[in-house]
């Protein structure tokens, strides 16, 4: 079907350049229907109540095929497979797949199976998943088999280039029964400007799966970006997500995860490392509907400049869910006065036998700690480094990919003077 | 070593120290002893550069530096160390990481080669028997979950490391219990040169058993008023500050 959008339609961002999404027609006809209806996220809206839209409302996005020379500076984990995306396209001769690991793009595959996709993603209210539902251009489609254990890294690795471009990709991973895997998904900009990266990755991990997702953003300040993970865990399944911010104009993302069988564990952790006028906005949210799961949530923040950083973490343990363990922390530090932090953790429990706590911090430095290392020598600057990088070494030693802690260290060192 | 003139230094403009003067040379020990609210710490706190203090008045030369016009690294870096009276616990930063670089901080101001990791670690297995301090401690989080007498030890420890002129020991016998005293003290006289000097401010007598100073000096309201030998710190235990006023008619 062709896409007419009537262009009085004040969330018409796109233009779609003769381009069609590629999603199944039902789902698109849905999201035509829907988008007449819906409208940007104000600052009224309860979610967006500290990130404003406006750069992005403001525009209007192209959909754009690109090319870029080399990926060189963007693959993490040399030693592993990747599967690149330039623009929201997928380039086949940049990505190195595996005959034996389940990779494809999703432009590949077949009608049948493009089936699976958007089971979980909501679009009532929601502009941004409608837009993407509409437009998808392409995505990676990874799917981890029943007791396999990749020992290689998958990357799904996205950049966007030009002026304005808008990329809407969409995801599904799935591991299977048993299997153990790691991915990093990792986004870059290279000459860009005002581009929008609309991504959506749908996750399902079944029973005694273990997946870890690694979230690297490193687009430039004039590149916005909106991310989301919708997550679902099956019974004694362990899911880590670990969302690494080191650079964007606007980012936002939506981590949002239900567990649905006994016994899971899920971790969510995070960095972001902010200078400028770069803000970035945590959406996170746990739903515990079943007993006897724990999760572990840990953000920290390093605020420079006039960044300004949103952390809004909701943790629900349902009414059936007793014996649950949930933990969640948000800290940050301010090294300007000029930096703003809003945090806002959040517990809804409905079970009465349960474990859980939250907690936000947001303070300055340690000028004792400071004045302290001076006194032994350690210049102000190296004082300061010492202790911020401290602040998040217990984050960054959570991270079991050495490729993706190396790449973390070698960012902050060459943009913050980190000696990590 | 050290000559202090006329130094007279506020905060939020309540006048601490009104006029102080003392000299130590290489090789010497000096005490400052004296009441509570004397200025014994404010001494030590502007002496390593503390902001919050305003030095009014005088001078202070530091082997020929001026030494208020340097910043604090810089004047550890030209040889001054401070023992905290109460030592700075910093989570994540571990004591040997933090040291190595303040190390090789030190040794780039002078223009010296960075040290090898070698050298370093047979430095701290060195430095670190010197107080007795555990290994362990060594390679923890900067004074983190320590005890006073384990924080007090990493002190000297970080002061053996660093190999100061002039070591400054703002009541470092304080809250140590009688061994941990003597463990810090016999490692005070074993980094003790004729080409370094010590100053030790303290309250009370008893450390002065172990760290024998060649001086001792009274400080009372914002100024030496007395300077005596190691019997004066007897004299002080035994009969208070009291006499001291009413001999200098205060």
């Amino acid at each position: 079907m062709e896409q007419v959008i009537n262009t009085e339609n004040n969330v018409d961002i796109v233009q779609p350049n003769g381009v069609n999404g590629i999603l199944p027609i039902e789902l698109k006809e849905k999201a035509t229907a829907l988008l007449s209806t819906l409208s940007f996220p104000t600052t009224k809206t309860e979610a967006w109540k500290y990130t404003r839209v406006g750069k992005i409302s403001n525009k209007k996005f192209d959909i754009q095929k690109s090319q870029i020379s080399s990926i060189k500076n963007y693959v993490i984990d040399p030693n592993g497979i990747s599967i690149v995306f330039i623009n929201g396209f997928y380039n086949a001769s940049l990505s190195k797949l595996s005959d034996s690991i389940n990779v494809s793009s999703l432009s590949e595959i077949s009608e049948i199976e493009k089936n699976k996709i958007g089971k979980n993603i909501q679009l009532e209210n929601e502009v941004f998943n409608t837009l993407n539902t509409l437009y998808t251009t392409d995505g990676a489609i990874i799917e981890i088999k029943a007791n396999q254990n990749i020992h290689e890294t998958i990357q799904i690795i996205h950049i966007i280039t030009d002026n304005k471009t808008i990329s809407n990709t969409r995801n599904l991973i799935i591991s299977q029964k048993n299997s153990k895997a790691s991915i990093i998904q990792a986004y870059f900009s290279e000459n860009a400007s005002e581009t929008f990266t609309n991504v959506i990755t749908e996750v399902i991990v079944k029973e005694n799966a273990h997946l870890t997702i690694d979230k690297i953003q490193n687009e430039s300040e004039n590149c916005y970006q909106i991310a989301t993970e919708q997550i679902s865990q099956e019974q004694n399944s362990t899911f880590s997500i670990n969302t690494f911010t080191i650079n964007g104009g606007l980012v936002r993302n939506n981590v949002n995860i239900n567990i649905e069988g006994q016994n899971c564990e899920t971790n969510l952790n995070g960095i972001y490392i902010l200078k400028g006028t770069q803000h970035v906005d945590n959406h996170t949210i746990i739903d515990h509907k079943v007993p006897n799961c724990n999760s572990n949530e840990s953000y920290k923040g390093v605020m420079y400049d006039k960044s300004t950083a949103v952390f809004n973490g909701k943790v629900f343990v349902r009414k059936d869910a007793q014996k649950t363990n949930a933990f969640q922390n948000n800290a940050n530090v301010l090294l300007s006065d000029d930096a703003t932090v809003n945090s806002k953790p959040e517990l809804e429990i409905y079970a009465d036998d349960v474990k859980c706590s939250h907690g936000s911090t947001t303070g300055q430095l340690d000028e004792d700690a400071v004045f302290y290392l001076r006194a032994r020598g350690i210049s102000e600057k190296s004082a300061r480094q010492l202790i911020v990088s401290a602040f998040i070494a217990d984050i960054i030693a959570k991270i079991e990919n050495e490729n993706v802690k190396e790449y973390i260290f070698k960012n902050l060192n060459e943009n913050y003077n980190f000696e990590l | 070593m050290i000559k202090i003139e006329n130094l007279q230094a506020s905060i939020d403009g309540k006048e601490i120290l009104k006029g102080l003067n003392l000299e130590v040379k290489a090789g010497e020990i000096h005490a400052i002893m004296g009441p509570n609210g004397a200025g014994k710490s404010t001494l030590a706190s502007i002496l390593a550069g503390r902001e919050e203090y305003e030095v009014t008045e005088g001078t202070v030369d530091f082997d020929g530096t001026d030494l208020l016009e340097l910043s604090t690294e810089d004047r550890a870096r030209e040889g001054l160390f401070l023992a905290f009276q109460y030592p700075i616990e910093i989570p994540g930063v571990s004591n040997i990481n933090f040291l190595k670089t303040a190390i090789n901080e030190i040794r780039e101001y002078k223009g010296e080669e960075p040290i090898s990791a070698k050298e370093f670690m047979q430095m701290v297995r060195d430095k670190s028997a010197i107080v007795e301090l555990d290994s362990k401690l060594a390679s923890r989080s900067v004074n983190e979950g320590f005890s006073g007498g384990e924080k007090k030890r990493n002190e000297i420890f970080q002061m053996a490391m660093l190999n100061p002129k002039l070591a400054i020991l703002d009541e470092t016998d304080s809250g140590l219990d009688i061994d941990a005293l003597r463990i810090v003290a016999t490692g005070v006289n074993k980094l003790k040169t004729k080409d370094n000097a010590t100053i030790v401010i303290t309250h009370y007598q008893r450390l002065l058993d172990y760290i024998v100073p060649d001086f001792v000096h009274v400080l009372f309201d914002g100024k030496i008023v007395k300077t005596g030998t190691k019997e004066l710190a007897l004299e002080l235990e035994e009969k208070g500050y009291d006499w001291i006023k009413e001999e200098l008619a205060l």
